[in-house]
């Protein structure tokens, strides 16, 4: 049930955008495809509904083997990066679009959309047009205009990626809610690693059109299977060959047994943090580590300190590749 | 520049405002902006309707008067007279035929040229265009060619309304290509898109989506189409025959009043068709609105 991939491949020409993936999105679940730009994980979702023909492999929707099927009949809902609104209609039309050409009953389709509308709290705005409407509104609408031909599974591209950072942060929780009440299936494109981990109950990186990892949010962000994922959920740095996040390394005054000699070389305060850059005799590469502001002053750190690193004891760690040990 | 009416929209992304019932208050383009002209907008303004005064209401002004110079009873005896009416009939029968037909395969046309890449597009941009850039009196000598007493494919048509007919299509074609082409372009495919996830056949996108975003400029193209056929002269008179009441144009109809002296019933025909020009333009202008709106 819910969505399953299986061998998905698609090129355009010479590029292959997505590489033999294969993928289960659990009925119920609001999973998160994460990823750089040009990843593929667009061209996939793109698949999933239809809209883009895949050069080899099969889509099942609920079970259903949907490969061949056009978009009208694979009974997904699609919410597009910029909208997409029919730009004619008014708020209460757009909502109305997927009902109306199935030809439901007007007193039908009134109740409904007013629901929806008031599921989205746009219910003040069905008479305007979409141009009257902020984005974060018209995305909204989008949303209402999706579920409501009570769609199988939902599908987003980057849903909030055109809106101002605090709007997007605030759509990231109201969707977050709305799924927990809908309950639709859902899997959204972002290349936001803070919007996954933050929103979904399964997160699947995809690179280079191939599926890196796939995981709750926690097992990711803790129990990365490789330096891209690693990398790609959150800050990195180097410690004594090993790659490590710098709020899992402990700093100490005194030498003891594990731990790495280094010397304060930068002090960087943003805000209620401190990231300290250390120099560490024993590699060319430079450790930044984030303490709080609370554990920068009693530490005393200062520029040019001597003082001792060790990972934290349950800090996830990978050994550096030599090339990317280069970069950080 | 902050108008003070339009902030409410781009407010509304404030958390505070998910729900919020205080700004439904209708649309917000329904204010008026009554303020004074700043001076340069006033002098642009003056500058703007002088010149079109110039070029175009003045000249306009004198036909109409001109066409009175019998008094209206002769603008009245001019243009209900047989010939003249039969003439204005056909002209602006034509026309509207034309512009039909040409709404219609315009968008046919420009959607082929826009949405299904094909081999010899280019070529077949350029050729769309060639009626437009001929001399209309070239076109006429084309058209005679092929469908002359000497013709090359077995079909007479000179001194027939099939062949105003032709000429007139030969002569409009590029209107509505060129017209609905730009905004085909610029439509989202996305929206379509949206559409068909929706469960919307593709000939029910084409109507509820695609056609009443192009329906404002189908109607520009046409009314183009219609304003060009009207008064169109050197394509038609070579090949019409010129036969009063069978095959007469209202722009031959005037020449020959004026090579009579007729100015005054001259300017009475030629002010009808103005008139009628005038008339469809609002009639295409409101029916767009209508059609933009309902979708």
């Amino acid at each position: 049930m819910g969505i399953e991939a299986r061998n998905v491949v698609k090129r355009f020409g010479s590029f292959t955008a997505v590489d033999d993936v294969s993928l289960n999105v659990t009925s119920g679940n609001l999973t998160a495809l994460l990823g750089p730009s040009g990843g593929g994980k667009s061209t996939l979702l793109r698949i999933i509904a239809g809209l883009e023909s895949p050069d080899g492999g099969r889509i099942l929707i609920d079970g259903v083997d949907s490969t061949g099927l056009p978009p009208q009949r694979r009974g997904v809902g699609f919410v597009f990066q910029h909208y997409a609104a029919f730009k004619h209609l008014s708020v209460y039309r757009n909502v109305a679009f997927g009902l109306e050409i199935r030809r439901r009953p007007k007193a039908e389709i009134r109740k409904r959309v007013h629901e929806l509308l008031e599921l989205v709290h746009l219910e003040q705005f069905a008479d305007r047009l979409p141009s009257q409407l902020s984005g974060g509104q018209r995305q909204r609408m989008a949303l209402a205009r999706a579920l409501a031909v009570e769609p199988k599974v939902l599908l987003l591209d980057e849903p909030f990626g055109a809106l101002d950072a605090k709007v997007r942060k605030e759509l990231r929780d109201w969707l977050r809610r709305l799924h927990d009440e809908v309950h639709v299936t859902t899997l959204f494109v972002t290349h936001d690693q803070e919007e996954a981990l933050e929103v979904s109950d399964e997160l699947v990186v995809i690179n280079n059109g191939r599926i890196e990892q796939i995981g709750s949010p926690n097992d990711l962000y803790d129990k990365p299977a490789n330096e891209f994922v690693m990398g790609f959920l959150g800050p990195v740095t180097q410690l004594g060959g090993r790659l490590v996040r710098p709020h899992d390394i402990e700093v100490l005054l005194t030498a003891e047994p594990g731990t790495i000699e280094a010397t304060v070389q930068r002090v960087q305060r943003v805000g209620f943090e401190v990231r300290v850059d250390f120099a560490t005799p024993a590699s060319a590469a430079v450790t930044t580590v984030q303490l709080t502001r609370g554990q920068a002053d009693s530490l005393g750190i200062r520029d040019g300190l001597r003082i001792w690193l060790r990972a934290a004891p349950n800090a996830s760690t990978i050994v550096a590749a030599p090339s990317l040990a280069k970069t950080l | 520049m902050t108008e003070p009416g339009h902030s409410i929209l781009s407010a509304d992304d404030a958390p505070a405002a998910l729900g919020q019932p205080g700004s439904s208050a209708g649309r917000g383009d329904d204010r008026r902006d009554t303020r004074p002209l700043g001076a340069g907008t006033g002098l642009g303004l003056g500058i703007g309707v002088l010149w079109l005064s110039l070029v175009v209401l003045l000249p306009l002004a004198a036909i109409v008067v001109a066409s009175t110079d019998d008094g209206w009873s002769g603008f009245y005896d001019t243009v209900t007279g047989d010939a003249v009416a039969a003439a204005l009939k056909l002209s602006i029968g034509m026309s509207l035929f034309v512009a039909f037909v040409n709404a219609i395969m315009g968008t046919l046309v420009a959607w082929v040229l826009v949405r299904d890449p094909f081999p010899g597009r280019r070529v077949l941009e350029v050729i769309i265009d060639v009626p437009f850039a001929l001399p209309t009196i070239v076109a006429g000598l084309v058209l005679i060619t092929l469908y002359g007493p000497m013709t090359p494919i077995g079909l007479e048509l000179v001194g027939t309304r099939k062949a105003i007919f032709v000429a007139l299509l030969f002569v409009t074609l590029p209107f509505v290509v060129r017209t609905v082409q730009p905004v085909l372009m610029e439509l989202d495919r996305e929206v379509e898109e949206a559409a068909a996830s929706l469960g919307a056949s593709r000939f029910t996108i084409f109507r509820r989506i695609v056609l009443p975003n192009l329906a404002p400029a189908i109607a520009s193209g046409a009314g183009l189409c219609f304003a060009r056929a009207v008064g169109e002269y050197g394509s038609v008179v070579l090949i019409a025959g010129n036969i009063p009441f069978q095959t007469e144009i209202a722009s031959v109809r005037i020449l020959t009043q004026i090579e009579n002296d007729q100015t005054a019933a001259a300017a009475a025909t030629a002010t009808v068709l103005l008139a009628v020009g005038l008339l469809v333009i609002i009639a295409l202008d409101l029916g767009r609105r209508l059609v933009g709106r309902r979708g």
